[in-house]
């Protein structure tokens, strides 16, 4: 029996894709691949790309968000309140007024949401992450369908535990509870929501992300005047927080530049922690190692992970990490911290301690060494990824939809 | 005539502990290094595994064992040890070594020859081959008091060089895998010569009944589940049916861990094994052989050529599982040409360290095959991954070449404290 599911998310590709918004869209169109009825809202108009997905936009009479405004400052689900409001300050904004302005904006999603679900056949409501819990708790309330809370990041991630907002916190908390199922991109996750949060462990279950295979293009090397001379090249790419652990991967550096002086270090995004990181490579020693690309996107991406040798995600907390199996895809080598989801589902991928940065070290060198075991994370890395599709994904979904739908 | 031949493999590798590249940055000397000594909770920690095993397994298998050879002057069993593991059991275990002793003072036991460390050295160099042989030949007279007349190589890994090299060194006999690809027609139930023997024979393993106690024992999917000592003596009576003068022998090649450790004592593994003899004997026609006597008292019926490698391990039974990938083999390229300069270096720590090395175990390790014999890799496997496997294999083998380095090169010139100023 297919679904008919109400699904409330923030942002959707191809625009404001960041990681929630791919994860989204891979699982809709799973869903409906899988004869399941997708209805996707968002909090405002957007163009979006999905076939067989029907949108629903809560700023259809009137606008949430003053676009025209405020646009440069979206609040990204993936950046702690801590850095955006650095940010803001940055900018001149008071930051109090913004935050109380986002907050005010996820709950006028939520009151939105009541009259979508009275006008949209449903029976399960779905909801991922903690701004679009308001609108699903209302949506609830409306219809009485069971509600999905779907867990990509908690604020104890995004800010490493350290400057919790107590509000994201309360409006997590209260979606947790307010759910009668919750699914964690990660049994690492999952474990954040039974400590931090105080959750049933029994009401918790875990949906891994997929990914989407496709053939990557090879492209031409960054760089190329150092591999040509024999050097190695090993890239972090993701946002430059806290969160992402870019100090450990610049401690690993040095560590690395002991043992061997053919070694380059990309640390490619952008984030409130870049120019502390600039400052620190100089610190110790090794700023002449250590480029920093800023943002990229698009092909770039592909274009950096075919270049490197190895590819480094430190995170200190991460849900579940989806830049290893985008290396992967690239065929390039993964080293990734055990506090990542993705190290769970992952065989032929090396994994240390963030904080381990030696151990980093050493396992950085020895891919750098030894082209038999570049080249085994390579091929079995490649073969896996693979095999990692949101079919899965949206298998897992489908058998919760129906343990929810039975037991009414 | 079925004879049963029964022969147990022993073995337990000195596992590598954690070791870090940057414990080797800057040390160029010569001295011993702990490479082997892991103290963690862990099944890296040498002497906990030794102990465990001990107490799971050799333990309750040798005193059942005792008692079955005293209650029945017909049965028979044989031995292979690493020097790897006597020397262990020396160590952690002594006790656990007398018991050995005492079966093989019971005249009921042959004790076989293989390398001392385990190793694959017959197919890498030979000259180191010869000496880990005879290594281990002077350990098994010093502690057992006998010398070994049949050899069986590691991994029971086989090939007609190794016939040929076996019947040159004056052995009775050698243990082989009986490869159906192989053996074709053929039964493995015969005593065979390798190609061009004069007097050395082949023993080759009836791998379905043998890997019916090793591997299917406590599969309850398996049709033969339960295994009793009784259905088991009734296959082997089978044998006797087939008329045959020179009679049946079923070589049953075990590694011994199978008795408590890889099959658990709540398995009945002890209860069958304590049954086996009396119920196989109950057959008149049967009876009990160690590899030696087997070659004394039957003819060869012809010979058996094996031009390519035969292992007794997976499904392919090659060296796949220690060869087959490209970290295995610059692991063993590696391994092996550091020779010259571990000889070069004279000294005794660093020779054996890197014998130590050549333990097939820590190949086997790195295995990447992910089939479903690739889940008893992962069991035996003390690493968290094959490439944790190899990154501390190669870390090891660049220190003790470092090490080398070390105890060849002058020494660096000392630089003169005249005076400590403050």
């Amino acid at each position: 029996m297919s679904h008919k599911i109400l699904m409330f998310g923030w942002e959707f590709p191809p625009h404001n894709s960041g990681g929630l918004g791919v994860a989204c869209a891979g699982m809709a169109r799973a869903l409906v691949r899988a004869g399941e009825r997708v209805h996707f809202v968002l909090p405002r108009t957007q163009e979006v790309s999905g076939a067989e997905i029907d949108f629903c936009f809560a700023d259809v009479e009137q606008d949430l968000f003053d676009i025209t405004a405020v646009d440069s400052k979206i609040y990204s689900p993936y950046a702690s309140s801590r850095e955006y409001q650095k940010r803001l300050k940055q900018d001149g904004d008071m930051p109090s007024i913004y935050g109380n302005t986002l907050l005010a904006e996820v709950l006028r999603y939520g009151q939105k949401a009541a009259a979508i679900a009275r006008e949209t056949d449903h029976d399960i409501i779905h909801a991922h992450d903690w701004l679009s819990f308001p609108a699903a708790i209302a949506a609830r309330a409306e219809s009485g369908a069971p509600f999905v809370a779907h867990i990509h990041a908690t604020e104890i991630d995004r800010t490493g535990g350290q400057g919790v907002n107590s509000q994201v916190y309360e409006i997590e908390k209260r979606g947790f509870e307010a759910a009668d199922r919750i699914l964690a991109v990660s049994e690492f996750t999952r474990q954040i929501l039974i400590k931090h949060y105080g959750i049933d462990p029994e009401k918790i279950g875990v949906a891994y992300n997929g990914i989407d295979s496709e053939e990557k293009e090879r492209l031409p090397g960054v760089l190329k005047q150092l591999s040509d001379r024999g050097g190695k090249l090993v890239l972090f790419l993701g946002r430059i927080t806290l969160q992402k652990g870019p100090d450990y991967f610049l401690e690993a550096a040095k560590r690395v530049l002991e043992i061997r002086d053919d070694t380059y270090f990309i640390m490619a995004g952008s984030g409130g922690m870049q120019t502390e990181m600039i400052e620190r490579a100089a610190e110790l020693g090794i700023g002449d190692r250590v480029f920093f690309p800023g943002f990229v996107r698009g092909q770039k991406i592909d274009q950096l992970y075919q270049s490197a040798d190895l590819f480094v995600m430190p995170s200190v907390s991460e849900p579940f990490g989806i830049t290893p199996l985008e290396a992967m895809m690239n065929q390039t080598p993964v080293l990734i911290s055990k506090q990542s989801g993705v190290s769970e589902l992952l065989d032929h991928a090396l994994t240390v301690d963030f904080w381990d940065t030696d151990k980093m070290a050493d396992r950085i060198n020895a891919v750098l060494e030894h082209p038999a075991l570049y080249g085994a994370l390579s091929t079995h890395g490649y073969q896996e990824v693979n095999q990692i599709s949101w079919d899965d994904t949206a298998e897992t979904l489908i058998a919760a939809y129906g343990d929810l739908v039975e037991a009414r | 005539m079925a004879t049963v031949c029964f022969y147990f493999q022993v073995h337990q590798p000195h596992r590598l502990r954690p070791f870090s590249v940057f414990e080797t940055t800057g040390s160029t000397t010569p001295e011993p290094r702990d490479y082997f000594s892991d103290s963690s909770e862990t099944d890296r920690n040498n002497a906990r595994v030794l102990r465990k095993v001990a107490r799971k397994s050799y333990e309750p298998t040798n005193q059942t064992l005792l008692d079955l050879l005293r209650e029945h002057p017909e049965f028979r069993v044989s031995f292979s040890f690493s020097g790897t593991v006597l020397e262990q059991l020396a160590a952690h275990a002594p006790e656990t070594l007398a018991s050995f002793q005492e079966l093989a003072a019971t005249g009921q036991v042959e004790i076989l020859a293989e390398t001392y460390h385990h190793s694959l050295a017959f197919f890498y160099d030979r000259a180191e081959f010869d000496h880990q042989v005879r290594e281990h030949e002077r350990l098994i007279e010093r502690l057992f008091n006998t010398t070994p007349q049949v050899f069986r190589n590691t991994e029971l890994a086989y090939n007609d060089e190794l016939g040929a090299w076996v019947d040159k060194q004056g052995y009775k006999g050698v243990l082989a895998e009986g490869f159906e690809p192989v053996l074709g027609w053929r039964s493995p139930n015969f005593v065979y010569q390798p190609p061009a023997a004069k007097q050395a024979r082949l023993l080759l393993k009836n791998h379905k009944l043998s890997d019916d106690i090793a591997f299917r024992f406590s599969n309850e999917s398996w049709k033969g589940w339960p295994l009793t000592a009784e259905k088991f003596a009734r296959w082997i009576n089978d044998h006797n049916a087939k008329k045959n003068e020179s009679g049946e022998v079923i070589n049953l090649f075990i590694d011994y861990e199978t008795f408590g450790e890889h099959q658990w004592e709540d398995t009945g593994i002890f209860d069958f094994l304590r049954q086996l003899p009396a119920e196989v004997l109950a057959h008149p026609d049967n009876t009990f052989m160690t590899p030696s006597e087997v070659i004394d008292n039957h003819q060869p019926q012809g010979t058996v050529a094996m031009p390519e490698t035969v292992t007794w391990a997976d499904t392919e039974r090659d060296l796949s599982a220690w060869l087959g990938n490209d970290m295995q083999q610059a692991a063993v390229k590696a391994l092996y040409e550091l020779k010259p300069l571990v000889r070069e270096a004279k000294r005794e720590a660093i020779e054996e360290d890197w014998r130590r090395l050549q333990t097939s175990d820590h190949l086997y390790y790195m295995c990447t095959k992910w089939s479903s014999d690739g889940d008893v890799h992962a069991y035996f496997n003390p690493y968290e991954s094959p490439y944790e496997a190899f990154i501390t294999y190669m870390n090891v083998l660049a220190d003790l070449r470092e090490r080398c380095h070390g105890a060849t090169e002058p020494p660096a010139k000392k630089i003169e404290v005249t005076s400590v100023g403050v």
